[in-house]
């Protein structure tokens, strides 16, 4: 079985369980926040005034155990990190927007979520917070037309995580981030004892074995690793929907899940010269031309636009592909015969790139179809 | 009958919040079962600017249709409520519910600071949510679908906002400090 659970990605009427899957995790999410004291604007401001750090305690062993959790699973193969949602980057917005929520939080005590807990348990200032929240994303909405160019592309970098920004091993990242929150608890205790006054004695003794056996989680993320990229192809499953005709009545389409190989063996993985070519012309999608043979043919003759990356060179540039916007981004691997463009569309494809292709028959069969004379 | 069922919802005895690491093991689960089971995080802002274009839709379609923002999620026959989030932000609030009752906490109350009024707080949380919300929509995601979900899954762009969010609340916090505006100043 494959995770995410492919039914599960997201709401629909025709899986009335979806809504009861979101509605579950949201309640644990609501409960959880309330038994933590979030329902109480004092004990969230008090974050922000040194006196009590509840919410960075909360907040960051949230944050490092479910990432333990996730690139554990990740690394052990279970969960296919392709299909996990990582918030794509916008920096310039995202940076206003995060200053912007910083004020609000000092002055109205809560953040959104936390506002819903406050509000269910009968607080009015939580009530009104949420009220305060409508007309705020509304103002959004209704202002969003007068910077739409600077929202939707100052500082964007797509789907873009931080192993990547620094260039090392996810795994090694993750322990990083957990000897810093572990660091950063402990000064949290110090200026709760200094400026809070609180007394630690009664403190319970087990959170320090928690926070070895994070440390240990990290560790074994790291040792863990990535899992190969062959290992990640043989995984990858892609649905097609197809019509079937039957007799008479209308064609019915029916959603077909093939492997890797056999997208390969069916051809369905082909694009031929003609639909190479016609893409460019077509407004709704990006094409993306990978010349995957040596510089000296890429410079005797190649596809125009096409980008010159041989196949040695291929697993570098990866990171680039998938911070294209992968909506509309169609990618068509190039050599000359397809040998090497479906090794170079076996690595894209475990990479977790998607909408890859491969020229059908090359470069060869390319100037075949298009020669004069 | 009916005021034993209110006091066994009502009426129960007042229990201690969970020790934050613990609250914070537990968050972290449910945020890791969210990813594992269904590939999306935890959010809460995305339900309400959907509910906003639901009612907007509602009261006024063709203004959705001039705008952008709206359009992306009410245009045409697109049903903005028609979302994963949607069922999280009313099982958060369920789930908020069912704590308060169990821990016994559900009162009419406000929650404030000794030196601040009523009407004061009321005013200053409807503020803080009116600005709050817009930030949140700006930027994509509120706490929990920037910083919680973002982060746990290593996006830059979340990291980021985090640290603008604590940036932007401890630079307020400290000129509320520094200008004893404890009047106007929400809680302490």
């Amino acid at each position: 079985m494959n995770f995410p659970l492919d039914t599960f990605t997201a709401v629909s009427a025709a899986n009335p369980w979806s809504y009861v899957l979101f509605g579950a995790i949201g309640m644990a999410f609501g409960y959880t926040l309330e038994s933590a004291g979030f329902g109480d604007s004092r004990k969230l401001a008090g974050q922000f005034y040194f006196r009590e750090l509840t919410v960075l305690k909360v907040m960051f062993t949230a944050i490092t155990v479910a990432m333990v959790l996730l690139f554990g699973a990740v690394g052990l193969g279970v969960v296919d990190f392709g299909q996990i949602w990582v918030n794509p980057t916008y920096l310039s917005s995202g940076v206003v927007g995060g200053l912007i929520m910083g004020v609000g939080f000092i002055i109205g005590g809560f953040c959104p979520t936390t506002s819903l807990a406050s509000a269910s348990t009968g607080r009015i200032d939580g009530m009104l917070f949420m009220l305060g929240g409508f007309v705020g994303a509304f103002l959004f909405g209704e202002t969003e037309g007068f910077f739409d160019g600077w929202y939707n592309h100052s500082g964007y970098f797509g789907r873009l995580t931080l192993d990547q920004v620094f260039g090392v091993p996810a795994g090694v990242l993750v322990l990083a981030i957990i000897a810093v929150a572990l660091f950063m608890f402990w000064g949290a205790e110090q200026l709760e004892r200094i400026i809070g006054k609180k007394d630690f004695s009664r403190e319970p003794k087990i959170r320090k074995y928690g926070a070895i056996a994070l440390f240990a989680g990290a560790a074994a993320v790291m040792f863990i690793g990535d899992p190969s990229i062959e290992d990640r192809y043989a995984k990858v499953s892609f649905k097609r929907t197809e019509m079937v005709q039957q007799g008479d009545a209308a064609p019915l389409a029916v959603v077909h899940t093939y492997t890797a190989d056999e997208m390969l063996q069916k051809r369905l993985a082909f694009v031929s010269p003609a639909e190479a070519f016609k893409a460019r012309f077509n407004q709704a999608v990006n094409p993306v031309y990978l010349d995957v043979r040596s510089e000296a043919d890429y410079n005797l003759y190649h596809i125009a636009n096409a980008m010159n990356v041989p196949l040695a060179r291929l697993s570098d540039v990866i990171p680039d592909l998938l911070s294209e916007p992968p909506a509309n981004t169609v990618f068509v691997t190039i050599s000359n015969d397809e040998t090497a463009a479906i090794a170079a569309w076996k690595v894209l494809v475990g990479s977790g790139v998607q909408n890859a292709y491969i020229l059908d028959g090359g470069v060869n069969n390319w100037i075949a179809s298009f020669r004069q004379g | 009958m009916a005021i034993q069922l209110k006091n066994a919802i009502f009426g129960r005895p007042e229990k201690p919040f969970l020790h934050p690491y613990l609250a914070g093991t537990i968050l972290g689960v449910v945020l890791f079962l969210a990813f594992f089971l269904t590939g999306n995080g935890l959010g809460s802002s995305g339900a309400t600017s959907r509910i906003d274009a639901a009612l907007v839709d509602i009261v006024a379609p063709a203004h959705v249709d001039n705008t952008p923002y709206l359009l992306k999620m009410a245009g045409g026959d697109k049903n903005p409520l028609d979302d994963w989030i949607l069922p999280v932000f009313f099982g958060a609030l369920l789930g908020g519910f069912a704590s308060g009752a169990v821990n016994g906490r559900l009162k009419i109350t406000t929650t404030k600071g000794p030196n601040i009024s009523n009407g004061t707080r009321w005013l200053m949380s409807f503020a803080g949510g009116v600005i709050f919300l817009y930030g949140a929509r700006l930027a994509r995601g509120c706490t929990s679908g920037q910083a919680l979900s973002g982060g746990a899954t290593l996006a830059a762009g979340s990291w980021v906002i985090m640290f603008a969010i604590f940036g932007g609340a401890y630079a307020l916090a400290y000129f509320v400090r520094k200008l004893r505006l404890w009047r106007i100043a929400l809680i302490l």
